[in-house]
This record gives C-alpha cells, sequence and structure tokens, in this order.
C-alpha cells in the first residue's frame, strides 16, 4: 500500500498530475477549483520533475498553450470550473479536430452564466455531447471520491494517449473541496524527448531527415476528405464505446428500482439504497464511472429486469436523456434533481423515488 | 570578348561561382496560394532562408495563423501546428515552455494578432517568452473578403467600411507594435517591409536577429512585416505597392522600434 494522505479533491489532482510524470500545467484560476493552481505553485513542479506550471491570462489563452504542448507530444493538462470550461471550448474542438491528447479537469458549479459557486452537475451536456462546434466527443470520467480524483489523472492520461482523444474529469464543486485520505503513487519518471519522439512520430518536435514534416491541424477545405476524416473520428469513439465504459453496481442483482447517479449524486444515492433497503424496497445504484462512452448496454440489461429507473442528479435533468435513450421505452424511466448549488439528500431521493413508482 | 560571351552555353553559365541567387530548400513545392503581388511568399521565403542559413529545421516549430497565411505549413519544410484564430502566441508558449531548446515562431495577420488575438500578443510579449512573433499587417482582412482590420487606415475603403473608416464610429488604426514595445517582456521590435529589393534585405535581417535572440533566453522578438493586399485593397499590384508607401507606411513607419540596449 502506497503513502496515505489527507487532500482535498482538487489538491489529489495536482498532486496526482506531478507524480504520474506531467510535463505541464496552464491554467486560470476560478472558484471552485484554484486550489489545482494554488497547490501545484506552492510544490514548485518545475524543482520536483521539470513540469512546466503557467497561470496564463485567460481560459482561452491555457487551453490553447494546452494544444501548443500536446502537438509536440507533452502530457499536459488544464483545469477550470464551467464558465471558464465554456471559454476553453474554443480550444476543445480544435484540440479534438487536431487528435491531440491532453486532460482537462472541470469542477463544476451551477449554471447557466455565472450562476453559482456551490456544486452542480449541470455540465453533463458541454462535456459529453461535445461541447464546442463541431462532432466530436471526450472521454469523460467521473469521480465520486478524492480517492477517483487522484486515480482517475493517470487513467484520463493513458485513454487520452492511448486514443489521441482529449480526456475530461468532470468533476464537481463537493468533490473538488471536499477533504477525504488518498493513496499516493509512486513518482513517475516524465519522457524524455527521445522517448516522444519514439511513441508519437506525430508530435512536432523539430523536422529531421529521417522523417516528413509534422502538422497538427484541425483544418481540410475538401469535403470529401473532410468527411472521411469525420469517419475517422466516428470510428474511433466506436472502439472508445466497445472498450472504455466503465460503471460501479451496488445492490443490482435482485433490484426492483435502480438509481443512476454519478459523483456527489451517486454518494447521496448510495445511502438512499441503504435507507430503501430497511423498508424493504429491493434498490439499486449504477453509478456510470465513463460518461462517454456511457453504460448505455449495462442499462439495456436492466431494462429487461427492474420495474423502474430513477436518474438523480444536480441538474434539470441531463444524463436522464441518455439513460431514456439506453432503455429505448422499455421501462419507466423518471428524474429527480436540485438545481442552483443545492445538493439532494439521501431522505428526499428515496421520498422522490416512492412518489414516481411505489 | 564580345565574340567570346556570344559562345557561352547555358551549361557554361550555370556553374556554382556564378551562383546568385538559389531557392531556399526548405519550401516546398507546392504552388502558393496566395494572389499574384502579395507579399506572404516573400515574408514565407525569408522565414525559411534564415532556419536554413541558421541550421535549425530540426529544432524549429512554427505556427499559422488564420487568415490568409492559414496554410502555411503547406509551404515551410519545417514541423508546423495551427492555431485558432488569434491563438498563436498561446500554442507558441505551451510548445516554448516545455521545450526550451527549440526555435518558436507565430506566423499571424493583423486580425489574427491585433483584433481576435489582442490578449494572447500583449501577454505572450508581456511575460517575455523567448519567441518570435512575425506579425504581418496589410489593413484588411483578406481571406474573408476584404473587411476592415484593426489596422484599416482613417478613410480607408473596405468592404465593412465601404465610405472609409470612420474613426468616431470605429475607433482609431491600432499601432499594436509600438504598443508591445512598451512592455518590459519584448526584446526586440522592429518594422519591415518586403515591396522593394532594399526593404527585404532589411527584412531577412530582422527575420534572422529574431531566430538568434532567441538563444539568450531576454525575451520576445517581434517583427512586424508591412505587405500589400491588391485584391483588398481593389488595385494592380504595382500601383499597390506605390499607395503603401504613400498612404500605408508615413502610419506604419519602418524602421527598429526597440533595439537591445548595447552594454
Amino acid at each position: 500500500m502506497g503513502e496515505l494522505k489527507l487532500m482535498k479533491g482538487n489538491e489529489a489532482i495536482a498532486e496526482a498530475a506531478i507524480r504520474d510524470g506531467a510535463d505541464g500545467y496552464f491554467g486560470y484560476p476560478i472558484t471552485p477549483q484554484s486550489e489545482v493552481i494554488e497547490y501545484l505553485a506552492a510544490q514548485q513542479p518545475e524543482e520536483r520533475t521539470g513540469m512546466v506550471l503557467l497561470q496564463a491570462e485567460s481560459e482561452l489563452a491555457s487551453i490553447n498553450m494546452i494544444y501548443g504542448a500536446a502537438g509536440s507530444g507533452k502530457k499536459v493538462m488544464t483545469s477550470s470550473s464551467s464558465p471558464g470550461v465554456s471559454l476553453k471550448q474554443e480550444g476543445i474542438s480544435y484540440i479534438a479536430g487536431a487528435e491531440l491528447p491532453c486532460l482537462v479537469l472541470n469542477v463544476v458549479r451551477g449554471g447557466p452564466g455565472l450562476g453559482t459557486i456551490q456544486p452542480s452537475q449541470s455540465d453533463y451536456f458541454q462535456s459529453t455531447k461535445g461541447g464546442g462546434h463541431g462532432d466530436y466527443h471526450l472521454i469523460v470520467l467521473a469521480p465520486a471520491s478524492v480517492q477517483e480524483m487522484y486515480d482517475f489523472v493517470e487513467l484520463g492520461f493513458d485513454l487520452a494517449f492511448k486514443y489521441r482523444n482529449p480526456a475530461m474529469i468532470l468533476s464537481d464543486g463537493a468533490i473538488g473541496q471536499m477533504m477525504e485520505k488518498v493513496e499516493i503513487g509512486e513518482q513517475k519518471p516524465r519522457m524524455t524527448e527521445q522517448q516522444i519522439k519514439e511513441k508519437y512520430p506525430w508530435a512536432t518536435t523539430g523536422k529531421t531527415p529521417d522523417r516528413e514534416r509534422n502538422i497538427i491541424t484541425s483544418l481540410e477545405l475538401d469535403s470529401a476528405k473532410m468527411e472521411k476524416f469525420n469517419e475517422k473520428l466516428v470510428e474511433k469513439y466506436r472502439t472508445i464505446k466497445e472498450n472504455e465504459v466503465r460503471y460501479e453496481e451496488i445492490q443490482c442483482e435482485d433490484a426492483d428500482y435502480l438509481l443512476v447517479a454519478y459523483g456527489t449524486s451517486s454518494r447521496i444515492c448510495e445511502k438512499t439504497v441503504e435507507m430503501a433497503r430497511q423498508e424493504g424496497i429491493k434498490l439499486g445504484l449504477l453509478r456510470p464511472i465513463t460518461l462517454f462512452p456511457f453504460p448505455s448496454q449495462r442499462l439495456a440489461e436492466y431494462a429487461q429486469k427492474v420495474k423502474g429507473i430513477m436518474s438523480v442528479e444536480m441538474s434539470s435533468g441531463q444524463m436522464v436523456e441518455d439513460v431514456k435513450l439506453a432503455v429505448e421505452s422499455r421501462v419507466q424511466v423518471e428524474h429527480y434533481g436540485r438545481m442552483g448549488g443545492i445538493v439532494p439528500s439521501a431522505e428526499e431521493v428515496l421520498q422522490a423515488l416512492k412518489q414516481k413508482f411505489l | 570578348m564580345a565574340e567570346q560571351q556570344q559562345q557561352l552555353t547555358s551549361e557554361d553559365i550555370i556553374q556554382e561561382e556564378n551562383l546568385v541567387f538559389d531557392r531556399t530548400q526548405l519550401l516546398t513545392d507546392n504552388v502558393f496560394h496566395y494572389c499574384p503581388g502579395c507579399g506572404h511568399g516573400v515574408a514565407h521565403r525569408l522565414i525559411m532562408e534564415v532556419v536554413e542559413e541558421l541550421e535549425v529545421q530540426d529544432k524549429a516549430i512554427g505556427i499559422a495563423p488564420v487568415g490568409c497565411s492559414v496554410l502555411a505549413y503547406n509551404y515551410m519544410d519545417i514541423d508546423m501546428q495551427e492555431a485558432a484564430h488569434g491563438r498563436a502566441p498561446a500554442l507558441a508558449t505551451g510548445i516554448k515552455r516545455t521545450m526550451p531548446d527549440k526555435y518558436v515562431f507565430t506566423y499571424q495577420g493583423d486580425g489574427d494578432l491585433a483584433a481576435i488575438g489582442t490578449a494572447e500578443t500583449i501577454h505572450a510579449c508581456n511575460r517575455g517568452e523567448n519567441v518570435a512573433i512575425f506579425f504581418i499587417n496589410n489593413g484588411i482582412y483578406g481571406m474573408t473578403g476584404g473587411q476592415m482590420a484593426p489596422t484599416t487606415l482613417e478613410k480607408m475603403k473596405s468592404s465593412t467600411t465601404p465610405y472609409g473608416r470612420n474613426i468616431k464610429q470605429m475607433g482609431n488604426p491600432l499601432k499594436i507594435t509600438e504598443l508591445v514595445a512598451e512592455l518590459p517582456g519584448t526584446y526586440y521590435v522592429t518594422r519591415q517591409a518586403v515591396h522593394k529589393p532594399g526593404a527585404v534585405r532589411k527584412a531577412k535581417k530582422a527575420i534572422k536577429k529574431a531566430f538568434e535572440y532567441q538563444k539568450l533566453e531576454k525575451g520576445l522578438s517581434f517583427v512586424e512585416i508591412v505587405i500589400n493586399c491588391n485584391s483588398g485593397w481593389k488595385m494592380e499590384p504595382v500601383d499597390a505597392n506605390k499607395w503603401m508607401d504613400e498612404n500605408f507606411l508615413p502610419y506604419y513607419p519602418l524602421g527598429d522600434i526597440k533595439v537591445p540596449e548595447k552594454k
């Protein structure tokens, strides 16, 4: 077992980035995730591992710094919260279009607009459906604990490089701010330029006589070629859907009713399951760990077994659309949510379940 | 003497000792998409000549903008990245910070650098990123069909200022080069042109300095190159160059604006 530390979710992300051998972090402060860059600044990662840290002039600039460094094969990440992620969407679209690997953390707060600084899950749409312009997807990981915040940095980077696709950790203000014990991994070395050249031959590391020049771009003016590229992306997302779906099942085996919830909501729902079972209601919880790819297949299987499914989100009902698509009307699907930075209680989730189904 | 010259064949003339000009090997064979008379081609050539002469092809990384030169990477035989509109200095920052031994440059037009990308430009300059910015100023949006640029002169016509730029309505033409020269992060700031042989030679020297200074790690080199846009200005190329001398350059005078302090 590795070293145990008591950390905030945002700090765990930052420590994980250093220990995973990241080459750089470029960000812009915004509540409730500023601890990421503050923790990094205090840790002096340039001295610990040579990792670059830069506070940019804006979210726009920081995501484009990510584009530049990622285009050169570097392992880089940025973080923000909802309004800041909206600003980053331009760059994320270009990164997806140029097929660059990178990691983006969104510690979600309630919106729209400036909204609130309290936790929310109202960025599900902009995270899982593309977010910026054009046909693309991010690989979206939804941590439900500080440990998962730590672990998903490595997982996110691995998936991003495996598929040459931006990955996002979709967290929320509660998980970013709360403290839990975390098992810390070993320090991994950063890759050398030689290793990058060998492993990522597409990267702009400087043209050498042994290869053609490398061009990082999302531009293709020939529609026939652009469509071919779009088809290539579609094929990539299909492969991701086949291989990377992750979820957790809690007391689902004999369940009559199923809750579907991720992140903070899933923690509340675990308690709801416990309370329902005490009352004799056979309730289970399916927690998607990857939101893209979504565990649609697993939900379709449950649609044959359970009497009802309730999606619980801190939003007006975003993930519930994917749940409905997955079960294709074979079972009743309901949504329960709180908004504006309000975290629902386990009791009110149980009440909602009874109202809607019993 | 005269008789001797008449007997020379082309094989006699094409000898290494007679070579006065050679095309850089670092321009690809792709045919420029630029309009005849446009200065982009010359600017591209000068940058590639400098990369070749400094022997840094394997360390040079260029960033193309959005605008007429969006496809600059089709012509320069070096590793390149294509940026979103205005964000090239941010890309350059990301590349240079993670690979400080590279020679990194952006190639940007006036709309890209001085309108939509103003924040990225100012802050890259102010942080003193050790990169070069080549700023191509022709006072108009060429690619989108001749709309007003931040550098369009007062009373100058464009498709969005068909009666001439009205300062009261549209503000003043932006001298961003003078502006960035005020920032402590810039090391070398100059304004050049490529419409005459003498100007081309001076511009090349400036471009060379902008590459060489990156080794010193003393800040950003900013080279503005004023070019014509005969298509956007609706003029014949020769007339456009004349108009540039008479109207554009008085407002954007050529020469060094900030040079390294001599010790």
